[in-house]
């Protein structure tokens, strides 16, 4: 059996979704994606990271290579885990054109498996072009439009997005001018010098940098993530952004390793100011899925930055992160829809006194959120704990700045949750969360608390890919 | 040279069923025809012959591209029945035309004589002029048939002025003659002035900047039937002419000559896209869309000796994905006024099928990866940089972007509101054309080796 396995498994869950009807939709796309999950897990337990090599086709060379090492697998593994939640967190919803709907989540969580996958240069740009159709469209079908300004904004994201992989597209096919060949192996032995090796790490940054985002190139996200239906937000957040993040581990340092480490500190800043940049405007925010989303903006800076930085500790935590940062930010969220569907409001002015209403859910919520702010004995301190290590044995200021974000986040959501659930009672109903609501709650907060205590699983099957990776992106001279 | 004369019988038997009172068999027994004339024409691939001459050669070249027509036209005959309803009593005459037209694509793509192109050059074009006025009832068609027709006709008068004074510099219509003295550094100055003015016609013919200021007009004025022919087959048809006529023509004139394919590539490409991006009219917006694609197949020109096969590909990505879209948009638009943007309002929740396939193909055109279009640009900027022109891939790149714009503001439209269009039962050949064209578009995506391998 092969890892390709996956990729048909989502790609038929699609179609048989898609046939299933309106009515059985839900159904069938939460079976094809838990039945994913678990062939995903069987990977994981089997560990077999072979190589899988097809030839596409030839004159240009292509050919459609995976290739399922740790690292891949982590994110393969997150991606598919977070699928079958995020849909659980949509079941009791009206969704219009539902069959449609379902289809483009597991179309695009089938290309995001692809791009994790993917060890052709070419068919991961496909992979990565793919997984960008499917969320356009449900942000622009099912997004929200109250403000009329639905459309611009998602036409906004496409276009910043595919702007930015058109870069990338372009130092893939110079990387292909000097190499003859796609294959992520022949591009790592490329030998290109200092200059050329500056110019493809620019293409792949714009196009990375657009998709995490990093500051300077944020500006489509927090109004996408505003308006995109939750499902769209959490698998923009959840999943999507973690492949730009992916990429710049996989594809640009060790590729571009000179360049990486002279044009290094550059990114590193620029990521780290996106954390307080991220963390400042996070403080003002009235709208919930705004607050998170730029809470997301601080998180991912950091995580960003540990991964520009090169240090093996830094990208090990970045790793754990990205899976950490997935869950949360889903699982928040999950809290912010929640609201919603109670009082059709998410303006923090609008809010207050929830805990007295709703104790279940001022609790499961209040958790996700220190594991948000990395409160020790969950994951996401041990991700934020390695990367600030890595970091701060680079450069002890990366470190001194990249900490206030943890500072600061703990400030503004301890602040949000203090207006939304404490403080005065308001008198409108609040039913507690529902049995189903309960349960995905508890799985988010499950995974991050166990990962949190024992993070050895995750750490067997990271540290020795990104051991390998490290012999590229640190070259012995 | 076979294909070519079953082609012409298939048009005059046309002509004979209209007299012989068969007017409902015709657009069958034509489809009949050219399906059998394909078939033929693919199981001559690997012969290498010429015929009467060297008036008329047969390679892998010719029948490839002479394939493609023929699938076109197959289309377009298939679409003629529902299109033509009102005006049954004439259909004989509007299939025919279209049969000769494709007997004149053949000819300029096969030919081996400078006669022979300019024979199929004018077949080709005054099928067209007719085609683009064959409303009399519509102001629009009118205006637009003149306004090709005397636009046209100087083009082609420049050609052959062009030819002739080829013919005047070495005294032969043969193309391995000219190859020749293109490359013979005693050939007198007059046959590159010949070669520059046909050079300059055929740039008319396929709408590139700065000679592309009829096609809006026209395209928007002729029929929409009219407009699918010229927008496909008839683009189709005149760039590989172009590309053929280069292989024999540039040999001395390299340099100077690539320069300005490159600046009129880049402007092709980039006016066509930002001239797009103000149109309101569906028609409009594929002329644009139409002008910056040619830009794109000019690329190709630069290398003539290796690029066929990439420049083969586009065109069919590029063909199929037009004929796919117009398939829909006629329908959309049959019993309108005009092809307003508006009339898609809605249109891809009221009818999934054919809203996807106008999607598809209006996302292959933007070169979004799987659809043929994505793989056509892909090849395309991956020999240019090959061939160290950077520059082309910069703008060729800026150009996606913009494009992106366009394209999607149709299918924005297509899936949000309520649909103007009346929901009425749609003819099967709408749904026959347009998933044909498009499963060939994806079909060759998925699998580009079949074409470039």
């Amino acid at each position: 059996m092969n890892i390709t396995i996956l990729l048909i498994l989502l790609g038929a869950g699609a179609l048989a979704t898609y046939g299933a009807g309106n009515k059985w939709a839900p159904k069938v796309a939460l079976g094809f994606s838990i039945l994913t999950f678990i062939c995903a897990l069987t990977f994981v337990n089997q560990h077999n990271s072979s190589d899988f090599i097809v030839k596409w086709f030839s004159n240009p060379n292509v050919s459609f290579a995976i290739k399922s090492d740790g690292l891949a697998l982590t994110l393969v593994l997150l991606t598919t885990a977070l699928v079958p939640i995020i849909l659980l967190t949509s079941l009791n919803k009206e969704i219009k054109n539902a069959k449609s709907f379902y289809a483009l989540v597991l179309f695009m969580a089938g290309a995001m498996v692809g791009t994790f996958l993917a060890a052709d240069g070419f068919l991961y740009y496909i992979f990565w072009e793919l997984a960008l159709l499917p969320i356009f469209m449900i942000g622009l079908f099912w997004g929200d439009n109250s403000t009329g300004e639905r459309k611009k904004t998602m036409m906004r994201f496409f276009v910043f997005t595919f702007a930015g992989s058109l870069f990338m597209l372009g130092s893939f096919i110079y990387l292909y001018q000097k190499v003859g060949s796609f294959y992520i192996a022949d591009l790592y032995k490329a030998n290109l010098n200092s200059t050329e090796q500056f110019w493809v790490f620019l293409g792949f940054f714009i196009a990375y940098a657009i998709k995490i985002p990093i500051l300077p190139f944020h500006s489509w996200q927090a109004k996408t993530y505003q308006f995109a239906p939750t499902v769209g937000t959490m698998l923009l957040s959840g999943a999507m952004l973690k492949m730009g993040l992916y990429s710049v581990i996989r594809w640009q340092m060790p590729i571009a390793p000179l360049a990486a480490k002279e044009y290094g500190p550059v990114f590193i800043w620029l990521s780290l100011a996106g954390v307080v940049y991220g963390s400042l405007v996070a403080l003002k925010q009235d709208n919930l899925k705004k607050l998170m989303a730029y809470s997301s903006l601080a998180h991912v800076g950091l995580i960003a930055a540990a991964c520009y930085s090169g240090s093996q500790d830094a990208i090990t935590g970045a790793v754990y992160q990205m899976v950490g940062h997935g869950f949360v930010i889903v699982g928040l969220f999950y809290c912010v829809d929640i609201i919603h569907s109670r009082y059709k409001t998410i303006q923090i002015s609008d809010l207050g006194g929830i805990r007295t209403l709703a104790p279940k859910f001022t609790s499961l919520f209040l958790l996700v959120l220190v594991a948000s702010i990395g409160l020790p004995g969950t994951f996401n301190f041990i991700g934020e704990f390695t990367m600030l290590y890595g970091l701060g044995a680079q450069n002890i200021s990366y470190a001194v700045v990249g900490g206030t974000s943890i500072i600061l986040g703990a400030y503004y959501m301890l602040k949000m949750f203090q207006n939304t659930m404490l403080g005065t009672t308001q008198q409108k109903p609040f039913d507690d969360v529902s049995w189903s609501e309960g349960f995905t709650l508890i799985l988010i907060i499950g995974v991050l608390f166990y990962f949190g205590m024992y993070p050895k699983p995750l750490h067997d099957l990271i540290a020795p890919s990104i051991a390998q990776l490290n012999v590229y992106i640190n070259p012995i001279k | 040279m076979n294909t070519l004369i079953a082609i012409s019988l298939l048009g005059i038997l046309c002509l004979l069923l209209e007299v012989f009172n068969l007017r409902k068999a015709i657009v069958p027994v034509t489809a009949v025809g050219l399906a059998a004339t394909l078939v033929y024409t693919i199981s001559l691939l690997g012969t290498n012959t010429s015929h009467y001459n060297n008036m008329v050669v047969t390679n892998k070249f010719t029948i490839g591209f002479s394939s493609l027509f023929i699938v076109l036209t197959l289309f377009l005959v298939l679409l003629s029945a529902d299109f033509y309803q009102k005006t049954a009593h004439k259909i004989a005459d509007y299939v025919s035309i279209k049969i000769f037209l494709l007997a004149g694509g053949i000819a300029m793509v096969s030919f081996g004589n400078m006669a022979m192109f300019f024979l199929g050059l004018e077949i080709l074009s005054i099928s067209l002029y007719i085609l683009a006025g064959s409303n009399p009832l519509s102001l629009k068609s009118n205006e637009a048939g003149m306004k090709y027709f005397i636009m046209g006709s100087f083009a082609s008068a420049v050609i052959l002025f062009g030819i002739a004074l080829v013919y005047g510099a070495i005294g032969s219509f043969d193309v391995n003659q000219i190859y020749e003295a293109s490359h013979s550094a005693s050939t007198v100055d007059w046959f590159y002035i010949g070669a520059s003015m046909i050079s300059v016609g055929m740039l008319f013919k396929i709408a590139a900047v700065p000679f592309h200021f009829w096609a809006p007009d026209v395209y928007e004025g002729a029929p929409a039937l009219t407009t699918a022919t010229m927008s496909t087959l008839a683009k189709v048809v005149a760039i590989a002419a172009f590309f053929k006529l280069n292989r024999y023509l540039n040999g001395n004139m390299k340099e100077a000559y690539e320069v300005m394919l490159v600046v009129i590539a880049i402007l092709s490409m980039t006016v066509g896209n930002i001239m797009a991006l103000k149109q309101y009219n569906v028609k409009r917006i594929l002329a644009y869309s139409g002008i910056s694609h040619a830009g794109f197949m000019l690329v190709s020109l630069l290398n003539v000796n290796l690029y066929a096969p990439t420049l083969f590909y586009y065109t069919i990505a590029y063909a199929t994905a037009g004929m796919a879209a117009f398939a829909v948009v006629i329908y959309v638009c049959k019993d309108k006024e005009n092809e307003d943007i508006e009339h898609f309002r809605g249109f891809g929740k009221q009818n999934p099928v054919l809203g996807a396939v106008l999607t598809a193909a209006l996302l292959s055109m933007g070169g979004i990866p799987i659809f043929s279009g994505f793989f056509a640009k892909f090849f395309i900027f991956n020999e240019a940089l090959h061939s160290h022109y950077t520059v082309l891939v910069v703008f060729g790149i800026l150009n996606s972007i913009i494009a992106i714009g366009y394209y999607f503001r149709i299918i924005g439209t297509l899936f949000s509101g309520q649909s103007v269009t009346e929901n009425k039962k749609i003819p099967l050949v709408y749904y026959l054309v347009a998933l044909g064209a498009i499963a060939i578009n994806i079909g060759i995506g998925i699998l580009p080796s079949i074409i470039t391998g």
